[in-house]
C-alpha cells in the first residue's frame, strides 16, 4: 500500500528565535531551518512499514517555499521514494494546507497518510485531524504505535491520562507523537541516491486550493520575561524561603 | 455572540479545565451553552448546570459518545454548530483531537491554545514553544478555538441554573472504534490543576528514583510531571510529561529537579508562580528562570527536603 508523508520546514528546535523589533512577526534570517521534528517521526514510521513489507510506497509532500526542497531531499534521503513540493511563499495555515493536501490525497489516493501531530513553529496541532475531516478518513492522533493488519489500522495514542487504543479503517490519517519512534539518521550514499529521486513541483492552483489565510497575525510579542531569581545555599534556606519569603508552602 | 462550549469529562465527573473555558467564554460574550456528550454523562450535565454563566446544557448521551471518539464526537458538535458564533473547547488530548475536525468540516478557521481573548475576533495564542506570543484576528462569522486552561482561570462551580436539554442525535461514522485504555492510577491531584508540581529529569537517573519525588509530592499535595528526557528512558509514563509538546502546567510552585531546562521543557512551565531549581550543574539553563536555585546531588538534597518538610 501507498502512504503520504506531508513534512513541514521549520525552524530548528535548537533555536530561541526572536522577536522582530516591529512586532511583526519572529526573525527568521539566517536562522537555520530543518525538518519539523514529529514529520521525522513521521517518514521514520513510514519506512518501517516499508521494511516489514507492508508499505510498497513512500510519497512526501510539503506545502512551502522552494526551499523546502532541501526538507523532501532529506526525506528521501531516510527512505521516501518521491516527493511532491507545492510551492508558495505565502505563510498558508493549517485549513488551506489540509485542503491542499486533500487534493495530492484524491490524486494519489494513500492507505495511509502520516503526519506530525504539531509543528513546533506554529504549534497548532490542526492540520492531521482537518485532513481526516476534509477526507471522510477516520484519525488515530499523537500516535506511540501503529499497527497496519487485515485491512485496518491500530493506533496506541497518548492522551492525557494514559494511551488509548483505537482501530481505524483505511485509509485513515495518523498524527506521531514523540514515543512512536526514534528516527534514523540519513546516510551518506542514501542522501546521494536521494539526489535522483523524483520531486515534482505543483502550484497551488494545479490543485485547484485557495491558500488564502482566514486568520490575520496582528502582533508577535516577547512573552514576559522571567528573570533568575537567587541561588540558595542550602535545603534549609530553601525550605525558609519557600515558607517565608514566597509563602508557597 | 453565542458560544458553544465542549465539556471535558470521564463521563462521571466534569473536568475543571472546563470551568477555565467557560471564562474564556464569558470573556468572548454572548449567551453560553455547554455540550456534554458522552455516555451514562447525566451528572456531568447537571455539574454542567450549575456552572456559573451557563445559560444552558445539551446532553448527548450515547454508546458512540462513550470514548470520544474524534470522528463521532465532530460529527456531533458539527450538527449542533447552529449559530453558534465560537465553538471552544480545552486543549486537551480530547479537544485538540476533535476540534480541528469540527473546524474543518465547517470550513471554519481554528486557532488553537488561545492564551488570552482580546475581543470577540482577537485573541492572543503562544507560538515557537511560547517564545513568542502572537496576537491573531479572525473575521469569520464562526470560529473554532481551543482554550489553555492555565491561562484562564476558572468560574465559580456553582451559582449557575442552566436547564438541562437531552439531544438524541445519534452520529457513529462507523470508521474508528475503541479497543481499549491504560489510564495512570494515581491518588496525587492531577498535573494541570495541581497547586504544587515537583518535576524529575533525565538525572533521576531512573524510574525507581522517582520514588524520593513522590515522597516529598505526599508531604506537599503536589502532583509529580517529568521531563521528556525522563518519559523516552521509560522512568514515568508519558502522561506525566511537561513541556511544548506534553502538558502545560502553572502551579504556584514548580520544582524541577535534575532537569537542565531546555526551551521545550520550559514552554510548558515558566508561567508558574514560584519556579525552584535543584541540579548540580550550576550553568544549567533552568537556573535562569527558576526564583531559587539550589546547585546540589539532587540524591542528597531530595531526601533531606523530604526530612524538613
Ligand atoms: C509568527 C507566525 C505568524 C504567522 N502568521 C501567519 C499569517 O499571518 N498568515 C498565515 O497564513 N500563516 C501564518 N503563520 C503560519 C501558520 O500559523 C502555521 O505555521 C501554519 O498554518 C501551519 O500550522 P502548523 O505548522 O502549526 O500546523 P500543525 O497542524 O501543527 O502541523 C502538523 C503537521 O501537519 C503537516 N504540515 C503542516 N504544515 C505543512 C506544510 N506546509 N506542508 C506539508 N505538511 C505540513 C506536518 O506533517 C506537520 O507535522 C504564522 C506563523 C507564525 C509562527
Ligand atoms: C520536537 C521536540 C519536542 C520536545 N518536547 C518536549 C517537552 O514537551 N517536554 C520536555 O521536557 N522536553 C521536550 N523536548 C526535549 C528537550 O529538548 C530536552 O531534550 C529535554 O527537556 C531534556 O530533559 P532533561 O532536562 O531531563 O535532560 P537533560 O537535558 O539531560 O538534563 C539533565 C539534567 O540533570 C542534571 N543532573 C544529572 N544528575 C544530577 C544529580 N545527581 N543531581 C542533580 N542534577 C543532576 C544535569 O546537570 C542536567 O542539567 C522536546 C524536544 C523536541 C525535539
Amino acid at each position: 500500500m501507498k502512504v503520504l508523508v506531508p513534512i513541514k520546514r521549520v525552524v530548528d528546535y535548537n533555536v530561541k528565535v526572536r522577536v522582530k523589533a516591529d512586532n511583526s512577526g519572529v526573525d527568521l534570517a539566517n536562522v537555520k531551518m530543518a525538518m519539523n521534528p514529529f514529520c521525522e517521526i513521521a517518514v521514520e514510521e513510514a519506512v518501517r512499514l516499508k521494511e516489514k513489507g507492508v508499505v510498497t510506497e513512500i510519497v512526501a509532500v510539503s506545502i512551502g517555499p522552494k526551499a523546502a526542497q532541501e526538507q523532501l531531499r532529506t526525506a528521501m534521503a531516510l527512505g521516501a521514494d518521491r516527493s511532491i513540493l507545492v510551492e508558495t511563499d505565502e505563510e498558508a495555515q493549517p485549513l488551506g494546507i489540509a485542503k491542499a493536501l486533500k487534493a495530492i490525497v484524491d490524486e494519489e489516493k494513500p492507505e495511509l497518510v502520516i503526519l506530525g501531530k504539531q509543528a513546533i513553529d506554529g504549534d497548532n496541532n490542526q492540520t492531521g485531524q482537518m485532513l481526516a475531516a476534509l477526507t471522510g478518513m477516520p484519525q488515530g492522533t499523537f500516535a506511540s504505535e501503529v499497527n497496519v493488519a487485515d485491512g485496518k489500522v491500530k493506533v496506541t495514542r497518548e492522551i492525557d491520562g494514559g494511551l488509548q487504543t483505537v482501530e481505524l479503517s483505511l485509509p485513515a490519517v495518523v498524527t506521531t507523537d514523540l514515543r512512536l519512534n526514534e528516527p534514523r539518521y540519513a546516510s551518506l550514499p542514501n542522501i546521494m541516491k536521494a539526489k535522483k529521486k523524483p520531486l515534482d513541483v505543483k502550484a497551488p492552483a494545479d490543485l485547484g486550493v485557495d491558500l488564502a489565510p482566514r486568520v490575520t497575525t496582528e502582533k508577535v510579542e516577547m512573552p514576559p520575561e522571567r528573570s533568575a531569581g537567587v541561588k540558595v545555599g542550602s535545603v534549609d534556606e530553601l525550605v525558609d524561603k519557600l515558607k517565608n519569603e514566597a509563602k508557597v508552602i | 455572540m453565542s458560544v458553544l462550549v465542549y465539556a471535558e469529562h470521564d463521563n462521571a465527573t466534569l473536568n475543571k479545565v472546563t470551568l477555565s473555558v467557560v471564562a474564556a467564554a464569558k470573556e468572548i460574550g454572548g449567551d453560553i451553552t455547554v455540550l456534554v456528550a458522552g455516555k451514562g454523562c447525566g451528572a456531568v450535565a447537571e455539574a454542567a448546570a450549575k456552572v456559573d454563566g451557563v445559560s444552558k446544557v445539551l446532553c448527548a448521551d450515547n454508546d458512540a459518545y462513550e470514548h470520544q471518539l474524534a470522528e463521532n464526537i465532530a460529527d456531533l458538535v458539527v450538527e449542533l454548530a447552529g449559530d453558534y458564533s465560537h465553538i471552544l473547547a480545552a486543549a486537551t488530548t480530547t479537544g485538540k483531537n476533535f476540534a480541528p475536525r469540527v473546524a474543518a468540516l465547517l470550513d471554519a478557521p481554528q486557532i488553537s491554545e488561545i492564551s488570552d481573548v482580546v475581543d470577540g475576533d482577537t485573541f492572543k495564542r503562544p507560538i515557537y514553544a511560547g517564545n513568542a506570543i502572537a496576537t491573531v484576528k479572525c473575521a469569520d462569522a464562526k470560529k473554532v478555538l481551543t482554550v489553555r486552561g492555565t491561562s484562564f482561570d476558572g468560574v465559580a462551580e456553582e451559582g449557575g441554573s442552566a436547564s438541562v436539554e437531552n439531544v438524541d442525535v445519534v452520529k457513529d461514522a462507523g470508521i474508528s472504534s475503541f479497543v481499549g485504555e491504560e489510564l495512570a492510577k494515581s491518588d496525587r491531584p492531577e498535573l494541570t490543576s495541581a497547586d504544587i508540581v515537583i518535576s524529575g529529569g533525565r538525572g533521576m537517573g531512573n524510574g525507581d528514583n522517582f520514588e524520593i519525588l513522590y515522597k516529598v509530592a505526599d508531604k506537599l499535595g503536589a502532583a509529580v510531571g517529568a521531563s521528556r528526557a525522563a518519559v523516552d528512558a521509560g522512568f514515568v509514563p508519558n502522561d506525566m510529561q511537561v513541556g511544548q509538546t506534553g502538558k502545560i502546567v502553572a502551579p504556584n510552585l514548580y520544582i524541577a529537579v535534575g532537569i537542565s531546562g531546555a526551551i521545550q521543557h520550559l514552554a510548558g512551565m515558566k508561567d508558574s508562580k514560584v519556579i525552584v531549581a535543584i541540579n548540580k550543574d550550576e550553568e544549567a539553563p533552568i537556573f535562569q528562570v527558576a526564583d531559587y536555585g539550589l546547585v546540589a546531588d539532587l540524591f542528597e538534597a531530595v531526601p533531606e527536603l523530604d526530612s524538613k518538610l
